[in-house]
């Protein structure tokens, strides 16, 4: 099979979302919910310290919203390098 | 109708969707049979990804541990959701483009040789296996303590359903009747913990009830918690982490990569038409495995409040939790706690004869605590309380009817018989067509292969039975094991497949290996070698948990970092991968020319 499209430019702009969003990813559970967990417990979200908050409910809300995001986003890639499925 | 009857009518019924599904689903080709034909819509892709990951673990024993753990517990809910960012992005979509039925089929075409794909099916059969053994005695202990018969009689029934639906519908029958099991499940989970949000706090959704103020008070339901388990001398539970902060983070991140390169889920993901789809399949896989991971803390923190009101009636009060009237006499304890006293989940002995229960932490290291039980006379804490109770007697604690309870047996079972069934899916998989048409039979017919993989299915699902029935004394342990393979072999080497193009098969190949052993060899140090007693060696790494105070659970992020080490020195001093390889790896990274996954070689 032979590929006339940016291939170097697709992958280039694929790790450049990944990187993102494991930035995000990482700051959220390992960050949040596990190395600064005691400083956010300063902070109240309703009942919740905020530290323990990230730990048990906000890190999966946000991991859920980045997999939408991610799917999105490489549909974007995909059409701009035109390399999407029919 | 009384509580017995209710729970055969609810489990019968759905035994019989179950039933059901096989009839209709049947696989008439490899395609159907391994991938069920690849037209599975994302979204029932995802919610069958939910049902093939929420294991009997998940469902019984999760809440508990978080119960027990408190804020440290969040580790499992961070490590086996997280994992499905690291599956979205870095392996599912690629995996499938390049259009297999096999997670070694892959690791053997990209690093061209059968070497590697021998290591990846070794891999995957001891992962599986081990994690499956825990299934099975999960169908057993729930057959056994809600429908009152043995649990060698639950194992033989649970065998019999798996083998209607997955010998003779393979992955096809798997994936509508996990869909059918997701539905059971999640209902099982969350009405209970509607009911106690609802009792506790007013709040009908227990995610922001675990975040609300108590019924008829202005504390809030985490600060009440925290003060009463540290009056009664157990860690706070809004801070109490696993181990040190170091061993919470590596062990978090083991899960991670585990979850990622467990085989019989990445399978999952061969069933979607398209990559986009495989790819908006994670997140729907991570929504509906989130209505019960966004539960659970809820009812650990509930179920925890609930039990110690129980026997402790200043909880309620607000009073004196040491005062001599606030223990309830053993006498008038709820009939729910005499029931589960005869599965031997939860014990009473009265130990300073006073008639009356008194549950608190006698080990603690809180000294006011330890002073106010010596002082009321307290000799010693009266109660043990199994993790499992928690989810199990939840509806009972919390007062709820019969039907609810009948519920979460059903619930039960469905946890444990459609991971069962992945599990089974992904060993069968792995014989017939890694082994048995991969390395001894290449010219295999299509009909012939079929057969082949529903016998193996036959005989996988027999010795997964028959080591239900007779759990090997390491069966506890051997979860953490599973996740220790994947995250240390499976996973690096389908990720350095996909994202590094000149990744040879000598590097992936002394990476695996490397990660294994070095995985194998730290949790054997523990725990023996292949689980046998008496032959750990923990003198020789110098103690328990000694690398960085890390335990043998967490060990499979390290493992991981081995395995990427290894794998990229050897390539350096090795020759890169042959052309066509790395046009493959190309084609792979590129959605266009996606077709329904096949199985040529």
């Amino acid at each position: 099979m032979k590929y006339d499209h940016d291939v170097q430019g697709y992958w280039k702009a694929t790790l450049g979302l990944l990187t993102k969003i494991m930035i995000i990813w990482f700051l959220v559970s390992f960050g949040a919910g596990i190395l600064f967990a005691d400083v956010l417990n300063g902070i109240k979200l309703g009942g919740y310290p905020l530290g323990f908050w990230f730990a048990h409910q906000g890190s999966m809300y946000i991991f859920i919203a980045l997999i939408f995001w991610y799917a999105k986003k490489m549909g974007d890639i995909d059409r701009e390098f035109d390399v999407h499925e029919d | 109708m009384d509580l017995q009857t209710t729970i055969y009518l609810v489990v019968g019924l759905s035994f019989a969707l179950y039933i059901g599904i096989a009839i209709w689903a049947r696989a008439g080709s490899t395609s159907e049979f391994y991938a069920a034909g690849g037209s599975v819509p994302p979204v029932m892709n995802g919610m069958a990804t939910a049902a093939d990951w929420m294991s009997a673990a998940s469902f019984i024993s999760m809440a508990g541990l978080i119960s027990n753990m408190g804020y440290g517990g969040g580790l499992f809910l961070m490590g086996w959701t997280g994992g499905y960012v690291l599956l979205a992005m870095l392996l599912a979509p690629y995996l499938r483009k390049f259009g297999k039925f096999t997670v070694p089929q892959f690791i053997g075409d990209r690093f061209y040789s059968k070497t590697a794909s021998t290591v990846a099916v070794l891999c995957l059969l001891t992962a599986s296996i081990t994690y499956i053994i825990g299934q099975m005695t999960g169908v057993g202990v729930a057959f056994s303590r809600f429908l009152g018969v043995s649990s060698e009689v639950g194992i033989y029934v649970g065998m019999g359903i798996v083998f209607l639906y997955a010998v003779f519908g393979g992955m096809k029958g798997i994936t509508y009747t996990q869909v059918a099991q997701y539905i059971v499940l999640i209902a099982a989970y969350i009405i209970p913990a509607i009911f106690i949000s609802i009792s506790l706090t007013g709040n009908p959704i227990p995610q922001l009830g675990l975040g609300s103020t108590m019924t008829g008070t202005d504390v809030s339901l985490l600060a009440k918690l925290d003060m009463v388990v540290t009056d009664l001398g157990f860690g706070k539970y809004t801070t109490t982490t696993a181990g040190s902060t170091l061993n919470m983070f590596v062990y978090t991140m083991s899960l991670m990569i585990g979850t990622a390169g467990l085989p019989h889920v990445i399978m999952r993901f061969f069933t979607v038409p398209t990559v986009a789809a495989a790819r908006s399949s994670a997140g729907w896989a991570l929504v509906f495995i989130a209505l019960l991971y966004t539960t659970a803390p809820a009812v650990a923190a509930m179920a925890k409040l609930n039990l110690h009101g129980t026997v402790n009636t200043a909880v309620k009060t607000g009073g004196d939790l040491y005062a001599a009237e606030s223990s309830i006499l053993a006498e008038q304890r709820p009939d729910w706690m005499k029931r589960w006293e005869k599965t031997g989940l939860l014990k009473f002995e009265d130990k300073n004869g006073d008639g009356r229960i008194q549950y608190y932490n006698d080990k603690t290291k809180n000294a006011d605590a330890a002073a106010k039980a010596t002082a009321a006379g307290w000799k010693g804490n009266e109660l043990t309380v199994n993790a499992d109770i928690i989810v199990l007697a939840n509806p009972e604690i919390a007062l709820l009817p019969n039907w609810v309870i009948a519920l979460v047996a059903a619930g039960g079972l469905a946890a444990a018989l459609s991971t069962a069934a992945g599990l089974l899916m992904a060993i069968s998989a792995a014989v017939s067509h890694d082994l048995v048409k991969g390395i001894f039979k290449p010219d295999i017919s299509e009909k012939g292969e079929l057969l082949a993989g529903k016998i193996s299915m036959a005989v996988a699902i027999v010795i997964s039975g028959w080591l239900g029935l007779n759990p090997p004394g390491f069966a506890a342990g051997t979860v953490a094991l599973a996740f220790g393979i994947a995250a240390s072999s499976l996973f690096p080497a389908i990720m350095m497949g996909i994202f590094s193009k000149k990744m040879n098969k000598e590097g992936a190949i002394a990476g695996m290996l490397a990660g294994l052993f070095v995985t194998l060899f730290y949790v054997f140090a523990h725990k023996g070698i292949f689980f046998i007693k008496g032959t750990d060696f923990l003198p020789m790494i110098g103690g328990a948990n000694s690398f960085f105070g890390i335990t043998p659970e967490a060990f499979g992020a390290i493992g991981a970092l081995v395995n990427f080490a290894v794998a990229f020195t050897v390539d350096k001093f090795t020759k890169e991968p042959p052309e066509h390889i790395q046009h493959m790896v190309e084609a792979v990274r590129i959605p266009r020319g996606s077709k329904v996954v096949d199985g040529a070689h």
